[in-house]
């Protein structure tokens, strides 16, 4: 089974269908123990039992751009390899990287105003993720506006990879810019600087959050595909009687 | 193709930069003629800037404060909503399918009409600054801090804007969409043009750092731009 031949949709909806409940599965089981770990961890001696929100904060801005990376290799499935679910993948992956943007923003805010007394900076890290939500919406608003899907997928499809360069440039803001939000800490050069007993719930949430993208994305294609195709049925349909 | 005879094209010689440089010669033509409408940009740059002091109060102190702000808001609505048509007008006389199947690599042809582009519709808003400048109540440094951070940072807005003209004309959509689309890529350049003008007229921080970010990027978009929009037009266009 490789990639070309789940360009068949119907191969790809069977698959899915098998795959899907155990996805499901697993992550309702890691997100319980992620969560349980998250609850029972102790509190920061400086920040009290605020530092929790990371454990929901931090995997949701990974997902936020992670999920822009998915979509840039749609869009080169797209563009270059002409994979026929690749526009399926990367139109039912945008409105999933939104949400986890604006829930990556919401719970920063939450955990930036007892730390840093302010719920929103103009700080180069919170303005990249910003400017990352707007461009989710955009290529939202560009999949509703135009109605041929394929004509859609090529011109989003251009979009998302030059919409791309924000990724490198969100990783390292807090690198070149010394601002509010605080540098790299757990992937780093020497060793992540958290101490284990916040790491492994944090990793544990990381994967929990990443296998819910994939039950959500892989749920979402098999609507747009099912989508589609009711959509193909009904235009048929209007073409007959109108005959 | 095998078809040999310099005779009967005359123009198979030529070198493709004489090819670009008749584009950007008839670009910048239909652009300052009638119905063009490269100069309605800077009609609606003074519109904007014009509009300001309404919208905050003719304070000269407040107003020279903002300044830089208010004239890079400006000259950056003013550049995305004339490039709306960059690509349309010819796509729909045609020409743009012939740019398309001309010997002369499409991504050339596009970075030889935004040039175009800019130099009819970017340099304009560069040179009406100085005027605006007086409205705002800025002294010549800042003014002319301003106008080099524009000269510097427009290139940028012209050839990321370029691919939201070629995702209009492959769409058959313009306006909304592509701003809303547009807009966000060029907030970087926003950032360091005002950043790198703010500096030379409150500092504390140096002029050089915000300056040579902004160069840089719009050297980026001169490199991505380009590529962007002809890989656009040629999946698009049917």
């Amino acid at each position: 089974m490789t990639l070309i031949d789940l360009a068949n949709p119907t191969r790809f909806l069977a698959l899915t269908a098998r795959v899907l409940p155990w996805l499901a599965a697993a992550t309702i089981i890691l997100l319980t123990i992620g969560l349980y770990q998250s609850a029972s961890a102790p509190d920061d001696y400086q920040q009290g039992a605020t530092v929790k929100i990371m454990f929901i904060h931090v995997p949701n801005a990974w997902l936020s751009m992670f999920v822009w990376g998915v979509m840039s290799i749609a869009s080169l499935g797209t563009l270059v390899w002409r994979h026929p679910l690749a526009d399926v993948a990367a139109k039912a992956a945008a409105p999933i990287g939104a949400a986890f943007t604006f829930l990556a923003l919401l719970t920063g805010s939450l955990w930036g105003r007892p730390m840093w007394g302010t719920y929103w900076e103009w700080d180069a890290r919170l303005t990249s993720v910003l400017i990352l939500f707007l461009m989710y919406l955009g290529l939202m608003a560009l999949w509703r506006a135009v109605d041929d899907p394929s004509r859609a997928a090529r011109a989003a499809a251009v979009l998302t990879l030059v919409g791309a360069i924000n990724l490198p440039i969100i990783k390292f803001s807090v690198d070149w810019w010394n601002t509010l939000h605080q540098p790299a800490s757990v992937m780093r050069m020497g060793g992540s600087a958290l101490d284990k007993s916040f790491l492994i719930p944090l990793l544990v949430m990381a994967v929990a959050f990443t296998l819910l993208f994939v039950t959500l994305h892989l749920a979402a294609m098999r609507n747009e595909i099912l989508r589609r195709r009711v959509r193909s049925l009904q235009m048929t349909q209007a073409s007959q009687k109108a005959a | 193709m095998p078809v040999a005879g310099g005779e009967r094209f005359p123009n198979r010689r030529k070198p493709p930069m004489t090819a670009l440089a008749a584009l950007i010669r008839r670009d910048i033509r239909i652009a300052l003629r009638v119905g063009g409408g490269a100069l309605i940009g800077v009609l609606f740059f003074l519109t904007v800037v014009v509009l300001m002091p309404f919208a905050v109060g003719p304070d000269l102190a407040l107003l020279s404060r903002l300044g830089p702000a208010i004239l890079w808001l400006g000259a950056l609505l003013a550049s995305l909503l004339t490039l709306d048509r960059l690509f349309m007008a010819d796509h729909e006389d045609g020409s743009l399918d012939l740019i398309t199947m001309s010997r002369t690599p499409l991504e050339l042809a596009c970075a030889a009409k935004a040039l175009a582009h800019w130099l009819a519709a970017g340099l304009p808003l560069i040179v009406a600054t100085p005027v605006l400048g007086l409205l705002l109540n800025l002294d010549m440094v800042a003014t002319a801090a301003v106008a080099l951070t524009l000269l510097a940072g427009t290139p940028a807005l012209t050839f990321t804007g370029m691919i939201g003209a070629a995702l209009a004309v492959t769409l058959h959509r313009g306006g909304l969409l592509m701003a809303v689309l547009v807009l966000p890529l060029s907030i970087p350049v926003l950032i360091f043009g005002v950043a790198a003008s703010q500096a030379v007229i409150v500092g504390p921080m140096t002029f050089g750092a915000p300056f040579s970010i902004l160069c840089a990027l719009s050297l980026v978009s001169l490199v991505i731009g380009p590529f962007a929009a002809a890989a656009s037009l040629r999946h698009g266009l049917d």
